[in-house]
């Protein structure tokens, strides 16, 4: 693994409307690193600043202070390579079927591979792999993306930042507005495609369910800083102060809290149904064993 | 870019121009607009103008949101002065090179042609300004009623209007969006020559007129559920009143009206 993170953000600050009275600052003085092959969820409530804090990823917006650093070299040293940038870290948006636009699937899929002017035969071997990485069957290349299932369409517009190969995969909330075995392939998908490339993937989401399963550390994003940066265990440690921020913790976490209030010495940081089973039966079997 | 649209903007504001009758309002800039055409020369149309700056003064909407809505038509404004100048012959001749010649009667006409077009974009915007949009629209409709008698529905024609009204910010926002995710695929729309500038927008109007379409199936069948039916027998929640103030600004303006008959019969005609 290599040792310089492949992103980087130093005292990033952004601010909305500056220089009027309606000034709003989205970031504030945000400082991370993300490691090469790593898989970060980014949580936080609406309007924390998640969001804006992806768009300084790929440089589609500029920080009012403070730098972001790819790879060790700041992203904005040479304007002319911002495109470059773009290619390297794959933002997909909220709700990215709307994006869709070409006649078909394949050459939606191609249009990031397009822009990087990479030959012709490269881009269909990318578009068939982008196509196997979602989960869809050769028969979908030549649809035309608006006939597709919400779903499907969605799975097409993942696909087309796939097809870019970047290093640094973004989504945010790629589950939005699915239903519960959509969400689950949607997360699956993500896991086996960074499986398989070792590729570094931000997941932003609301739902801290979804990423607790998946994630190797946690951003929590609070009132445009960052709150918590740590490894999935640790952030839960902090369960309390995440429901005053207004998050929705794990239903497990949550169970271990109130056994907390309830007087029992429990661990808080525990969010499957087999880390609590595991605790609570190893505690009770003990019980058992003290009482005879 | 899209931001500076200025058409349909509201500037919230506590004032007796904000606080007047939409249809008033409308009534008095079309009869602005008829006043300001009728001005032969520089004393009446002086008194246009001063009827303008207090419009403006009292309205307490700020003189840079007036500016902002001059700067587009800026150049129109420059292009009529320009040719003013060179294509009328009249009074004495300033300057002569060529086939140019300058004259003071072409400088004087395009002075008063500039200070017109000025005019007449700062009472419209005004009445922009200080009309919400869906007021603006009743009273279009209110106005156009009359209409009815030739099976024009004016109520359709306002409500299309309301809703155009209604979806500019969405749609400014979601070409935002749609381009920040083109944008990221590497969509290049600053560089290029001409034809491949106009080709780099297709990846964001498809998806824009998708969207659009989306929207429009959504709010009609929720106009549906809501036994929207057009305007046949469809009350008001807000009825409009005129008040004092309408009539003192209507009277405001009959006497310029006056005024500027009179001062066009009592000086020489400029144009």
């Amino acid at each position: 693994m290599n040792d310089t993170p492949i992103l980087r953000t130093e005292n990033l600050t952004y601010i909305y409307q500056k220089g009027t009275s309606s000034e709003v600052a989205a970031l504030q003085d945000v400082s991370v690193e993300i490691r090469q092959g790593e898989l970060v969820g980014v949580i936080g409530h609406t309007g924390s600043g998640k969001s804006t804090l992806i768009e300084h990823f790929n440089a589609l917006k500029k920080g009012t202070a403070g730098r972001v650093l790819l790879d060790g070299n700041d992203i904005w040293a040479d304007k002319s390579k911002i495109r470059a940038v773009r290619f390297r870290v794959g933002v997909c948006f909220q709700y990215p079927e709307y994006q869709l636009f070409e006649e078909t699937v394949a050459k939606d899929i191609a249009f990031g591979p397009r822009n990087m002017g990479l030959p012709q035969d490269e881009i269909d071997r990318r578009v068939k792999e982008a196509l196997t990485n979602v989960g869809l069957s050769e028969d979908y290349a030549e649809k035309s993306p608006f006939d597709l299932s919400g779903g499907e369409k969605r799975r097409v517009a993942i696909a087309g930042i796939m097809a870019m190969e970047p290093q640094v995969l973004v989504l945010d909330e790629p589950c939005a507005g699915l239903d519960p075995r959509g969400r689950a392939t949607v997360l699956q998908m993500i896991a086996d495609y960074r499986q398989k490339t070792g590729c570094t993937v931000l997941l932003v989401t609301h739902s801290m369910e979804e990423v607790a399963a998946i994630a190797d550390r946690i951003l929590v994003m609070n009132q445009s800083r960052v709150a918590f940066f740590d490894t999935v265990d640790n952030v839960f440690a902090h369960a309390e102060e995440l429901q005053t921020m207004g998050l929705d913790i794990p239903q497990m976490t949550q169970l271990m809290l109130s056994l907390r209030e309830k007087g029992y010495d429990v661990p808080v940081n525990l969010y499957t149904v087999q880390q609590v089973y595991d605790t609570i039966f190893a505690r009770w079997k003990g019980g058992v064993h003290g009482a005879q | 870019m899209l931001s500076d649209i200025t058409i349909g903007q509201y500037y919230k504001a506590q004032s007796v121009v904000h606080r007047m009758d939409a249809r008033m309002k409308l009534i008095l800039t079309v009869l602005f607009i008829v006043i300001i055409f009728l001005c032969k020369n520089f004393f009446s149309l002086a008194v246009m103008f001063a009827l303008t700056a207090v419009s403006i003064l009292v309205s307490r909407v700020p003189f840079r949101m007036f500016f902002k809505s001059l700067k587009p038509i800026i150049p129109i404004i420059l292009i009529t002065a320009v040719l003013n100048i060179f294509y009328i012959d009249k009074g004495t001749v300033l300057f002569s090179w060529w086939k140019i010649t300058v004259t003071t009667g072409g400088l004087s006409t395009a002075f008063f042609m500039a200070v017109r077009i000025i005019c007449l974009i700062m009472v419209s915007s005004l009445l922009t300004y200080t009309t919400v949009p869906t007021l603006l629209t009743d009273a279009i409709e209110r106005l156009l009623s009359p209409l009815k008698v030739f099976h024009i529905s004016v109520h359709t024609l306002a409500m299309m209007m309301t809703l155009a009204l209604r979806f500019i910010p969405t749609l400014i926002e979601e070409v935002d969006r749609i381009t920040n995710a083109q944008k990221a695929r590497g969509a290049d729309f600053e560089s290029g020559k001409f034809i491949d500038r106009v080709k780099a927008m297709v990846p964001v109007l498809i998806p824009l007129f998708v969207s659009a379409f989306r929207r429009a199936y959504e709010l009609s069948f929720a106009m549906t559920c809501r036994c929207y039916h057009g305007g046949e027998g469809r009350t008001r929640m807000k009825q409009m009143k005129l008040s004092a103030v309408d009539f003192v600004a209507l009277a405001i303006f009959l006497v310029a009206l006056a005024g500027v008959i009179v001062l066009n019969y009592f000086f020489t005609a400029l144009i």
